[in-house]
């Protein structure tokens, strides 16, 4: 019941308070008293009723006023009050209760403003505190920048989806280089951008579950390296080091948080040299010991011969003397050759990783488990051995075997062994049946290795190579047992693992702070999606003029990136496109690309697929997106490329805001809403402008409501615009 | 009886003094310079032992050593392997795969002819 009917009700009752009793005892006395003595009463009273009902009102009026000074006092006083404490809790901080009525309230009052002192002293205090933390974070973070452009390593640091959050400029000087002709590195290095572009996926699993290893070991600070070759034949040596995250382990009782990986950060080294420097080195100690033992020993022979045999005719002797000088010659050429060459090899060694043999077999275990549905149990296998290897390629050459095997004899159990012999390591890989033929084992160590889905120009022998090893195979006829045995050198040194610390504040990385960490995409449909999440390719094309269907075609891409509601210009795309037709004199009027400009440029078929590269898990974003888009689709029988990723339309999207705006012209959504503008009709202005202009209509959408992408595009399909088509 | 030897390998100029000194010592010599051949020579002429280098063209010692030790009317043909590569995984690999003895290039002639004798169960001094 609200203030003023509760005021009424107790009018009422007080109403009824002065009068009640009178009229009460009166009917009470009227029904007892015989006829004629009512009468006289009645009589008695009845010429002074008017003074009866001015005293009852009298005293109505009286208790009215107490009642309402009451009110004022305490009900309307409370209201008042409960209203300005709302005032100080939201939109004034800084005000403060006038004290005024009854000493009840005046206290109250104090004590309110009492406890708002105390309230926004506190709130100071934490906003100093969240300000000191942000500008020592904002400090951190400028540090890092600072120093990771200036590095010459090559950085990059992703997150668990392999997600890009950050890169320096040696990172993408490097990945120029691995990329192949027109398109460029922006294609492949971006904030947001998929890793596994670069980075063989399966490869970087692998890494990852070695780092988790280790981290589960107990080493403190694990890192891990591996070498990959790159779509355009580079080889990359990638070092990888975990960013730790504190993970709440589900289900511990008491909540404990134990340090989990929380991402990675890559150090990316072209090696493609330096790994052919060194197989030159390799070919030339190869030459001069291997070389010169056989020299030597022609020499040594025929030397000893002559010795132990003086009885030689002169045509023989004639003969074992030629041999010695025929050799002795050739071997200094040999060593002049080679002083020549190893001047400029340098030094460089493809990585091997000390790693514990059990670990290995494990791993291989289950890889080929998951890989082939084996069932693999484990021999005899020393679990005190390290061996120095390169555990991906190992594991893959063993799954490559295991294959084969398969293939060839539907082998259905397998056993691994690991033992040791001095200073070398047997992994054996077992199985029942049959004998293999040298020729077909040597075929299967020759010819690269093809595995379903994975494919590597690396065959059998150069791993085993690689790794200073052997591969053979034997069968002892008594059990039937055939075996490959792979004879790797065991390395004496092991790793020292540090005692697992407790974890305390400080151990937390120093630079940890990247928003991009707590993102995962991968399981959302992207409809559901908020519109500040998502990453957008914003383009516009020029093209020679305005009827895709009739010949016109694109002569200019534009395009840059927006990623956590940042436009990036730094990561932009802008290309010329020869249209292989001539141009109209008036589209040429309009966006200023005369024909020797487009002429001697690369034609769509090639731009199509790099554009369509730096698309790649976005958004699309364009003025007037129909148009482009028919372009692109009047390409698909061509190029084989499509575009199938969400598309918006900022033209669409601005008659959404202001349906009652009559021009939803690029130049006039700019002025609207702020946006200079840069080099119109250039395809790379025209986008950065439009993707300002997006930026400002996520904000007014979300003010009207429109959220997630599903919403912002049903929207604009209903827009009366929609209808057009080209 | 005489001995026989079949020496293989590529390289004429210790074939020539492997020659004169496995002849000197009374054996009877043939030669071949790859596996190939020598798989066919052993065939014919019933080698006593085999002076098998590893690194040959067609075919590796390796695998002519396999192959010889897969025969079962081979089984009493001794292998001596001559290599000019010393590592350890190799002289593994070759005494897994059923060679008798291994010689690393260079050798001393006077070893190589103690060893022969040896293998062939001769006593060392002819």
């Amino acid at each position: 019941m609200n203030a003023r009917l509760r005021f009424l009700a107790a009018l009422f009752t007080l109403f009824l308070l002065i009068t009640g009793p009178f009229l009460l005892t009166t009917a009470l006395l009227m029904a007892e008293m015989p006829a004629e003595e009512s009468h006289i009463l009645t009589d008695m009273l009845l010429p002074r009723l008017p003074i009866g009902i001015m005293m009852t009102g009298l005293g109505l009026a009286i208790g009215l006023a107490i009642l309402r000074g009451l009110f004022n006092q305490y009900v309307q006083g409370l209201m008042k009050m409960s209203e300005m404490t709302q005032l100080m809790l939201g939109a004034n901080r800084n005000f403060r209760l006038e004290p005024e009525g009854p000493p009840e309230l005046r206290m109250l009052g104090q004590a309110i403003n009492q406890l708002a002192q105390r309230h926004d002293e506190l709130r100071d205090n934490l906003e100093q505190q969240i300000r000191l933390a942000n500008t020592s974070v904002e400090e951190e973070k400028n540090r890092l920048a600072a120093l990771m452009s200036e590095l010459t390593q090559s950085v990059v640091v992703c997150n668990l989806d392999g997600r890009i959050l950050l890169y320096n400029n040696s990172a993408r000087a490097q990945f120029r280089a691995f990329v192949e002709g027109g398109g460029g590195a922006a294609s492949l290095l971006g904030l947001g951008r998929s890793i596994f572009t670069v980075i063989d996926r399966n490869l970087m699993a692998h890494a990852l579950e070695a780092l988790q290893s280790r981290l589960t070991a107990g080493e403190r600070q694990p890192a891990t390296h591996f070498v990959t070759a790159t779509r355009a034949g580079q080889l990359m040596r990638v070092q990888m080091a975990p960013v730790l995250a504190l993970v709440a382990q589900a289900g511990a009782a008491d909540a404990t948080v134990l340090p989990g990986i929380g991402g990675y950060v890559l150090m990316l080294d072209n090696v493609t040299r330096s790994v052919e420097n060194e197989t030159r080195r390799d070919e030339i100690l190869q030459n001069l010991t291997e070389g010169s033992r056989a020299t030597l020993a022609n020499i040594r022979a025929a030397v000893e011969t002559l010795i132990e045999y003086p009885d030689i005719d002169g045509e023989q002797r004639e003969r074992f003397l030629r041999i010695i000088g025929d050799e002795v010659l050739s071997m200094g050429q040999r060593l002049d050759r080679t002083l020549e060459r190893h001047a400029d090899s340098l030094k460089a060694r493809w990585p091997l990783e000390e790693m514990l043999g059990a670990d290995l077999i494990a791993a291989a275990q289950r890889r080929i488990e998951s890989k082939f549905g084996l069932s693999v149990k484990l021999d005899e296998v020393d679990d005190g051995l390290w061996i120095k290897v390169d555990s991906f390629s190992l594991i893959q050459a063993i799954s490559y075997l295991v294959s084969r095997l398969h293939e060839t004899f539907s082998i259905r159990f397998l056993r691994l062994r690991l033992t040791r012999n001095g200073r070398l390591a047997h992994l054996d890989l077992i199985w029942m049946g049959a004998a293999i033929s040298t020729e077909t084992l040597h075929g299967w160590e020759q010819e690269p290795m093809n595995l379903s889905g994975e494919s590597t120009p690396l065959t059998l022998h150069d791993i085993m190579d690689r790794h200073g090893g052997e591969i053979w195979f034997k069968r002892e006829s008594a059990t039937q047992q055939a075996y490959f045995r792979l004879l790797i050198p065991v390395t004496d040194h092991q790793n020292v693992i540090e005692p697992v610390s407790p974890l305390r504040g400080d151990s937390r990385p120093e630079y940890y702070d990247f928003d991009l960490f707590k993102r995962s995409d991968q399981d959302h449909a992207l409809d559901e999606r908020l519109l500040t999440d998502l990453t957008y390719t914003v383009f516009d094309t020029e093209t020679t003029g305005l009827r895709p269907s009739e010949g016109d075609e694109i002569i200019q891409f534009g395009a840059v990136r927006i990623v956590n509601g940042r436009l990036l210009r730094s990561e932009s795309f802008d290309q010329l496109v020869d249209p292989r037709r001539t141009m109209t004199a008036e589209s040429i009027a309009i966006h200023g690309i005369s024909q020797d400009m487009v002429d001697g440029q690369p034609g769509m078929e090639e731009i199509l697929p790099s554009f369509h590269r730096f698309c790649e898990d976005t958004v699309l974003v364009a003025h007037n997106a129909a148009f482009d888009m028919r372009f692109l689709q009047l390409k698909e029988n061509l190029t084989g490329i499509r575009f199938t990723q969400p598309v918006l339309d900022t033209l669409l999207l601005s008659a959404v805001v202001h349906p009652n705006q009559d021009s939803h012209k690029l130049e006039l959504i700019a002025e609207r809403l702020g946006v200079a503008i840069i080099g119109r009709h250039t395809a790379l202005g025209d986008a950065i402008v439009t993707g300002e202009v997006f930026l400002r209509l996520i904000t007014l959408l979300n003010a009207m409501g429109i959220r997630t992408l599903g919403e912002a595009l049903a929207a604009a399909r209903k827009t009366y615009y929609a209808r057009i088509q080209y | 009886m005489t001995k026989k030897i079949l020496i293989v390998d590529d390289e004429p100029n210790i074939v020539i003094s492997l020659e004169f000194l496995m002849k000197r010592e009374g054996f009877q010599v043939a030669v071949v310079g790859d596996g190939e051949e020598a798989l066919r020579k052993i065939a014919a002429f019933e080698p006593d032992l085999v002076l098998l280098d590893i690194m040959m063209p067609k075919k590796s010692g390796f695998e002519v050593c396999q192959e010889v030790r897969a025969n079962p009317a081979w089984a009493g043909i001794k292998l001596i392997m001559l290599t000019a590569k010393g590592r350890d995984t190799e002289v593994q690999k070759g005494m897994a795969l059923g060679a008798d003895a291994y010689v690393t290039k260079p050798f001393s002639t006077r070893d190589l002819v103690i060893k022969v004798r040896s293998v062939l169960g001769m006593d060392a001094v002819a």
